[in-house]
């Protein structure tokens, strides 16, 4: 079986072996290389990023800023949060997995609009190429939030510049998703209902809808905060006449409903690794998959809980704290219909299973500490503190990058032809779930006791909970290079890994890996639900052979 | 023992407020429940994969579709626990919103990157705060640059504190000692140094503080000589017939504006008129007042606010009785309308 998986991947034209001329790449409209070319260009950011990350736990090992001044350690957790959330987060599981999975979940060729497609990669590289000039010129200070009137008049450092690339990042999102919801529209295979749709694909039709409606309006926010830095025109700051509290309403008008384009896909992932991990339907499907739609709507409807201490009305505090616990339901619906899908499956210990069950432990914590942050009268000590910054990291780390991850490792044999070293998945997964926790933890603790967020320098008594976060985080740093490592020699030394090596369903699982350009050599036509694991060959075949990936 | 304390990674703050104790027990209920659902929902994770872990690689387990009853309960309980949080969350903000009708009123300036506080009797200080243990104390804030907070863990409380608007804070110290305040909202390079302490002490050595130290007047009667200075006596005249509205007894009260509508004259509207005198006019006045941005700090705003207020119990009332006065709003009329 392995020597015919051989035979096959040489001879056979893949959407790897199609072209090997730059030009092939760089010109591609293949939604599979697109795929590529954005985790090529992400991996580059959360590198950019992760440099950042580590600066910061480095100067805050000691309570003195000792490592660099005032003013480079603010640049530095400004670039850290704005590389991570514009240039990494957001674009990471749409764009990458998304666009490869996407068409192949649909039995699609390829998306509905493929120019469109690539013209969102090079408007991404324009933004992030503008950003990285950015970067060169010295950076900006004004934190990711970009609160005026310190970002539109007082700050020295390149608002507009940053602005400007975050304003043309934006669009590169909104093609994605208006790309995406038609062809999920469209684009479907004979048979393929929308209930028997994967709940990835519904989980990317919640995200496409925010990205489509919700990035308009960074795009007005920062080009206004724009006109008043280079203009004057007074629309902030009070000093011209503006009102500062009105940028807040509207930068948090998109960037909550943003918090949702980053977990929402990597929930979509994480519904793919729990069924095809345990060989199980996901329990509750139609709960899931409305679930998605249901963050995605009230998402729109709670910015206001970032502004319960900036004098807000006491009225709209309570109303955006009831809704932000209107939220928390359909996440919970998740967590708990996953853990019901584990009952009575056949539980692979694989690596994808580590990650999906480390992205349940954390977004669990993850999502109830924002039970306490949504509090109105428990929030005012809390706001702005190390809580807020324990609380969001253990959503984006803990649980979109975990997600991420994950979804890298069950997709992985699709994506190359060739199976990473399952022992050195385990091993990372388990460093990275120690690492993580280890790193923010602490600053739970920390943010209760007063630690504000953005310091440079802080008082004594915080020393032991920053250093141990500082411990955690290096070896975090472990856990994150191992997988760039193992995988880089997997794409060279792995084993072929064959049309489906986990005995998953999908029908990305019925084409050959890697896939033909076109996708599919046929029309697949779909008479079953989404997981339905009575029909997949290579489990049936298992009992006979020892070729399924065991380890 | 010193050893020990070393190892020994503290949990809370002190509790020296009367909202520290309140706070810290919805903390300690919420962290109850999520410690609860977390081990619940790890324990079962767990349990199943120990249980139902893949023991030939062709197996397919029998297919659960879902269970209507199940998603029910675990939508319907996690709401209404979630409801429970809200009611007590807001409890407690609607508490610490509504700053009491008596409390010692302190007028703080951020600036980058700088606390100054002044004490009703005029004693100044600059990232510190001195307050007497068991009283209630408002503070009153404002910005002269970008925004801040002004963070006071031991007390749970935190306000930012805005350009251009006052937003207010209030508390009762309630155990002697010297607490972090901080700011909380990133105001620029220096951010992390704007620190200080808040030193509450027995009422006799606040009162000893106050008497120490440079003398200084009264916020209200340096408001006066201000008012004298800057003119505006010329027009608001301590009898009716000048050409702005009398200013004593305005105070606290509604007034009649020339659109029709009425305002309470307040903090922020006195504010307001001094900077944007254009914006309300009071009826049957012909807007003539110049503007004084520029002219004026926001100390001394507050002091000119100050004097007027010290001229309120004075006369009988300013005339108007706006019914649909904007003062049920607790909060000091921070969502003022710039039109």
């Amino acid at each position: 079986m392995a020597t015919e998986a051989n035979v096959l991947t040489e001879n056979r034209v893949t959407y790897l072996n199609a072209g090997h001329t730059v030009k092939s790449w760089l010109l591609t409209l293949d939604h599979k290389r697109i795929g590529l070319l954005y985790l090529f260009a992400i991996s580059f950011f959360f590198l950019i990023g992760g440099i950042y990350a580590t600066l910061i736990r480095l100067e805050l090992v000691t309570p003195q800023g000792d490592l660099m001044t005032a003013e480079m350690y603010n640049r530095v957790f400004t670039m850290h949060g704005v590389i991570m959330i514009f240039f990494f987060l957001i674009p990471s599981i749409p764009a990458v997995l998304g666009n490869f999975l996407l068409p192949l979940m649909l039995g699609a060729k390829d998306v509905a609009f493929p120019r469109l497609n690539l013209l969102s990669w090079y408007v991404f590289m324009v933004g992030g190429g503008l950003f990285m000039l950015t970067m060169i010129n010295g950076g900006i200070d004004t934190g990711w939030t970009f609160y005026p009137p310190y970002s539109s008049i007082y700050s020295n450092s390149q608002v507009t510049l940053a602005g400007v690339s975050i304003f043309i990042t934006g669009f590169s999102s909104i093609l994605t998703g208006l790309n995406f919801m038609v062809t999920i529209h469209t684009m479907r295979a004979p048979g393929l209902t929308w209930f028997r749709l994967p709940l990835f694909v519904w989980a990317h039709y919640a995200t496409s809808l925010i990205q489509v409606l919700g990035t308009p309006v960074i795009a007005i926010t920062v080009l206004a905060l724009a006109f008043e830095r280079t203009l004057q025109i007074g629309i902030f700051d009070p000093k011209l006449g503006g009102d500062p509290v009105l940028f807040q309403h509207m930068f948090w008008f998109y960037s909550h409903p943003a918090v949702y384009i980053m977990i929402l896909p990597s929930m979509g992932v994480v519904s793919e690794l729990v069924a095809n991990m345990t060989r199980k339907r996901v329990f509750g499907y139609h709960f899931v998959a409305f679930s998605s739609l249901a963050i995605a709507v009230f998402g729109f409807l709670v910015w206001g809980h970032h502004l319960f201490t900036t004098s807000q009305s006491m009225y709209a505090g309570f109303v955006f704290s009831l809704i932000s616990y209107a939220v928390a339901i359909p996440s919970a619906i998740k967590i708990f219909n996953w853990t019901a899908t584990i009952y009575r499956g056949s539980v692979s210990y694989d690596t994808p299973m580590i990650y999906a069950l480390a992205f349940i432990g954390l977004f669990t914590i993850g999502g109830m500490t924002g039970l306490f942050l949504a509090a109105l009268g428990l929030d005012v000590h809390l706001q702005d503190t190390y809580f807020v910054v324990a609380h969001f990291h253990y959503v984006m780390v803990g649980g979109a990058i975990i997600g991420y991850l994950g979804g890298l490792h069950l997709w992985f044999p699709k994506i190359t032809g060739k199976m990473y070293p399952e022992i050195w998945g385990r091993i990372s997964a388990a460093v990275i779930f120690l690492g993580f926790n280890l790193t923010f933890f602490p600053q739970f603790v920390l943010g209760y006791l007063g630690m504000p967020r953005r310091y440079h320098a802080y008082v004594p008594e915080f020393q032991i909970l920053h250093v141990l976060s500082s411990a955690g985080a290096s070896i975090l740093a472990v856990g994150f290079v191992m997988p760039v490592l193992y995988f880089a020699w997997a794409v060279k030394y792995g084993q072929p890994a064959g049309r489906n090596p986990w005995g998953a369903v999908g029908l990305e699982w019925q084409t050959p890996s890697p896939p033909p350009p076109e996708n599919f050599t046929y029309t697949p036509v779909i008479t079953t639900e989404a997981y339905e694991f009575e029909h997949v060959e290579e489990i049936k075949n298992a009992g006979k052979t020892e070729t399924l990936q065991t380890a | 023992m010193s050893l020990l304390s070393y190892f020994f990674i503290p949990f809370l703050p002190e509790q020296a407020s009367n909202f520290a104790l309140e706070v810290d027990l919805l903390y300690f209920f919420l962290i109850a429940l999520t410690a609860f659902f977390s081990i619940a929902i790890a324990v079962a994770a767990f349990v199943f994969m120990l249980k139902y872990r893949r023991r030939r690689n062709d197996e397919v387990p029998a297919q659960i579709e879902g269970a209507l009853k199940l998603e029910i309960a675990w939508t319907v309980i996690p709401f209404l626990i979630s409801m429970f949080i809200f009611a007590w969350g807001a409890k407690l903000y609607y508490q610490m919103y509504k700053p009491p009708a008596e409390a010692l009123e302190i007028f703080v300036t951020g600036k980058q990157w700088m606390w100054r506080a002044q004490h009703p009797d005029g004693q100044r200080e600059i990232n510190a705060l001195h307050l007497p243990l068991g009283r209630r104390v408002k503070l009153t804030m404002t910005s002269e640059d970008v925004i801040h907070a002004y963070y006071i863990p031991a007390f749970r409380t935190k306000m930012d504190v805005v350009p251009g608007r006052y937003t207010t804070s209030w508390f009762v110290p309630t155990k002697p000692g010297t607490y972090h305040l901080f700011c909380a909202e990133y105001c620029g390079t220096q951010h992390s140094g704007m620190i200080g302490s808040v030193i509450v002490m027995e009422p006799a050595d606040y009162q000893t503080w106050l008497a120490g130290g440079p003398k200084s007047a009264s916020p209200a009667a340096d408001g006066q000589k201000l008012f004298a200075s800057l003119a505006c006596n010329t027009c608001h005249k301590e009898e009716d017939g000048g050409r702005g509205p009398k200013l004593a007894g305005a105070y606290g009260k509604p007034v009649k504006l020339a659109t029709g509508t009425s305002v309470v004259v307040d903090d922020a509207y006195i504010r307001e008129s001094i900077l944007t005198p254009q914006a309300k006019i009071v009826a049957g006045y012909t807007p003539i007042m110049p503007t004084f941005q520029g002219q004026v700090s926001e100390e001394q705003i507050a002091q000119l606010i100050a004097y007027i207020k010290s001229l309120g119990s004075s006369s009988e009332g300013a005339s108007g009785s706006g019914g649909e006065a904007a003062g049920s709003a607790p909060q000091q009329g921070s969502e003022t309308k710039k039109q």
